[in-house]
């Protein structure tokens, strides 16, 4: 049913989103690893003047097990208001829960009780094959003309390409492939857009074989994962531009458009040199002026890797004798101000002053698990934590910082094999001058979570990752 | 045609003027995209050709068809058409779907016309154009009198339209100029259901008119 004034989380522009209430409940993605239990969408306390602030208040089991669950977004948010398809009178309601291994899409109604997510539709493998010829969903995105989905994988046994499905605004329905004419794009990741722009952006991780079963260490020294981002036509859906890093810089994950819609640049980030570990994150932008100039890109924030004595380090890492930062998720305030890089492998959230994008500052750190490190969380400074910051979500008003601590399973298990447990911490961030703070209220972990590990987080009205803008 | 279809007309250009989805937030976002009140100009002309064109095709028709064809059973047509598609725009779940923002004067004028038929636009003045007299003359139940009988509909459409685009170019500018598009999260009432529901209620007083 349609509201008869706009849905109040909708926002024209990131200037008045950034004025947002802040987020009362949080939804977290968790899944068995062992895929012996169902994994779930877990919901977590986030009112600071409530009795169950930082804790898990509700929890909501998947149907079947061994999804995996890993990206979700809402079925709606402020890129209603886009003017050439406007629809603002739909309700943000339906959390769209892909399972990354099961390719099964799972849709949740968080209307009735935000606190227990009612499972409304189960979208399964074969239909998403059949309509779409893709797997592996990943990134959902609220699109002015459908649900954006992208897909890492082929179907029928096919490694690829990936690509992207769209899915109907109100059945849910998977209305097919997106691309008209994909170019020379195989491999798939994210995808983000500047919607006012006509431009769509996808990145490359791997194909379903390069990653299901861990990290691939011949396939990483042979610089075959993904190096290259795509531009593409949003309204005509052909592939416009590849724009390779350098295929030392292997795995280009999250794409973080900038949300100021007049803009035209953004952030990526790449997981790993093969040259000497580091990781990487790089500006895209057009080369020149004009709005129709060809794209580049520049390396801005260089994180080099942390020798380490290799009795300390998986097998995995024990001939370098270093751990790598492993870059594996970045995400921009809604202002566009700071960007915040998760180094999972080091154990450290990294806040930049990106002001000026091509020049960022390092203007907070707070350090949290890693490889080799293990640093405690202040709230339990006798627990050493495994894991480090990954997934990374931003509230509205950029005033507060999630972080959870699982990769994806089969890598988790790979870097840290005596067990990555499960952990989600709160920063607090200084708005003004930047800075990071460890909020010792707010630590849930361990058998709170179930024996489950914990991915993507996603706040309830919305984040800095699940709008985008048509006005500035 | 008489003062009251004026009226009418007028009425139902401003009401089509004032829906966002009917053009001047698109032309708002392009000021504000480019920051030129230029620009929020220029995307209006386009705007309003593209809405003349979805009225009038409508408008020239039913003029046409009545001068040639017993008024009873074309009023009840019209009549079951509007509640009808009412209740479709009423009932239905699905909305317009459009990807491209960066739009050149003619594929506006496309949009703004695929927008305007998609909602409706021009048979909602069908009950005004049905209401209206018909004009006296020798002609009338000839077959060769329908290219002339389509005049009164397209001169109907003009003055709807140029109605519609002096109220969307004020609320465009206002909004650019004054309230700024927050204005939008209090102010967007849900125009689709109110317009659904005229139709409706416009369809229902032509069919009672007609029995």
């Amino acid at each position: 049913m349609t509201r008869w004034t706009p849905d109040p989380s909708f926002y024209p522009s990131p200037r008045e989103a950034a004025t947002a209430p802040a987020e009362k409940l949080a939804y977290v993605a968790a899944f068995d690893r062992a895929a012996q239990r169902p994994d779930a969408i877990v919901v977590l306390d986030t009112d600071p003047e409530s009795a169950d602030y930082g804790r898990v208040v509700g929890w909501t089991d998947l149907p079947h097990t061994g999804d995996e669950l890993h990206h979700f977004g809402w079925n709606a948010c402020s890129s209603a208001l886009c003017p050439t398809a406007p629809h603002p009178h739909v309700e943000r309601r339906y959390l769209i829960v892909p399972g990354l291994r099961s390719s099964r899409i799972h849709v949740f109604d968080t209307r009735p009780d935000p606190r227990t997510p009612q499972l409304v539709k189960v979208i399964g493998a074969q239909e998403l094959a059949e309509k779409s010829g893709y797997s592996r969903p990943h990134t959902v995105h609220c699109g002015p003309d459908g649900i954006y989905l992208s897909a890492l994988g082929g179907v029928d046994g096919a490694e690829g390409p990936g690509g992207i499905a769209v899915l109907d605004h109100t059945t849910f329905a998977v209305r097919g492939a997106w691309e008209a004419d994909r170019g020379p794009q195989f491999l798939a990741y994210d995808v983000w857009w500047h919607l006012t722009q006509d431009v769509l952006v996808t990145s490359e991780w791997g194909t379903p074989s390069m990653i299901e079963d861990g990290i691939v260490g011949e396939l990483l020294l042979g610089r075959k994962y993904g190096h290259a981002i795509h531009f593409w036509d949003l309204a005509k859906r052909r592939h416009v531009q590849r724009v390779d890093l350098g295929d030392q810089y292997q795995m280009a994950l999250e794409l973080r458009p900038a949300h100021d819609p007049t803009r035209s640049y953004g952030f990526v980030g790449v997981v790993i040199s093969v040259e000497d570990l580091s990781a990487s994150v790089w500006l895209w932008h057009r080369d020149g002026a004009g709005a129709d100039a060809p794209w580049t890109v520049t390396r801005v924030i260089d994180i080099p890797a942390e020798p380490a004595d290799p009795a300390d380090l998986p097998d995995l890492l024990k001939p370098f004798g270093a751990v790598p930062p492993l870059v594996t998720d970045i995400d921009l305030s809604v202002d566009d101000r700071f960007l915040y890089v998760s180094c999972w492998g080091t154990g450290e959230l990294r806040q930049y002053d990106v002001s000026d994008p091509f020049h960022p500052v390092l203007v907070g750190s707070v350090r949290l698990g890693g490889i080799a490190a293990r640093t405690a969380h202040p709230a339990a400074p006798d627990e050493p934590l495994a894991g480090g910051p990954q997934m990374v979500e931003i509230s509205r008003d950029g005033r507060r910082v999630y972080v959870s601590n699982s990769l994806y399973g089969s890598w988790d298990d790979q870097f840290y094999p005596d067990g990555v447990g499960a952990w989600l911490a709160k920063l607090d961030v200084d708005p003004e001058r930047g800075g990071l703070t460890p909020d010792v209220r707010f630590f849930p972990r361990g058998a709170e979570f179930r024996g489950l590990r914990v991915h993507q987080t996603r706040l309830q009205g919305g984040d800095a990752s699940s709008d985008s803008y048509c006005f500035p | 045609m008489t003062g009251r279809t004026l009226l009418a007309l007028v009425a139902l250009g401003a009401f089509h003027g004032l829906n966002p989805a009917m053009g001047w937030l698109l032309a708002v976002a392009r000021g504000l995209q480019e920051r030129r009140r230029a620009a929020l100009l220029a995307a209006l002309p386009p705007v309003a050709a593209g809405h003349l064109a979805s009225v009038a095709m409508v408008a020239a028709l039913v003029t046409a068809t009545r001068s040639v064809t017993a008024s009873t059973a074309l009023t009840v047509t019209g009549g079951a058409v509007l509640v009808g598609f009412g209740l479709w725009r009423l009932l239905s779940q699905r909305h317009f779907r459009w990807a491209g923002m960066r739009l050149s004067a003619a594929q506006m004028a496309g949009w703004s016309f695929l927008m305007s038929s998609a909602h409706g636009a021009g048979l909602m003045l069908l009950p005004v154009l049905l209401a209206d007299p018909q004009p006296a003359g020798g002609h009338a139940g000839h077959l060769a009198a329908a290219p002339a009988g389509a005049l009164p509909g397209l001169v109907a459409a003009g003055v709807h339209t140029l109605v519609m685009l002096g109220v969307a170019s004020t609320v465009a500018l206002v909004v650019y100029e004054v309230l700024g598009v927050g204005v939008l999260r209090r102010a967007w009432f849900n125009v689709d259901r109110l317009w659904a529901g005229v139709l409706v209620a416009a369809g229902v007083v032509t069919l009672a008119a007609a029995i």
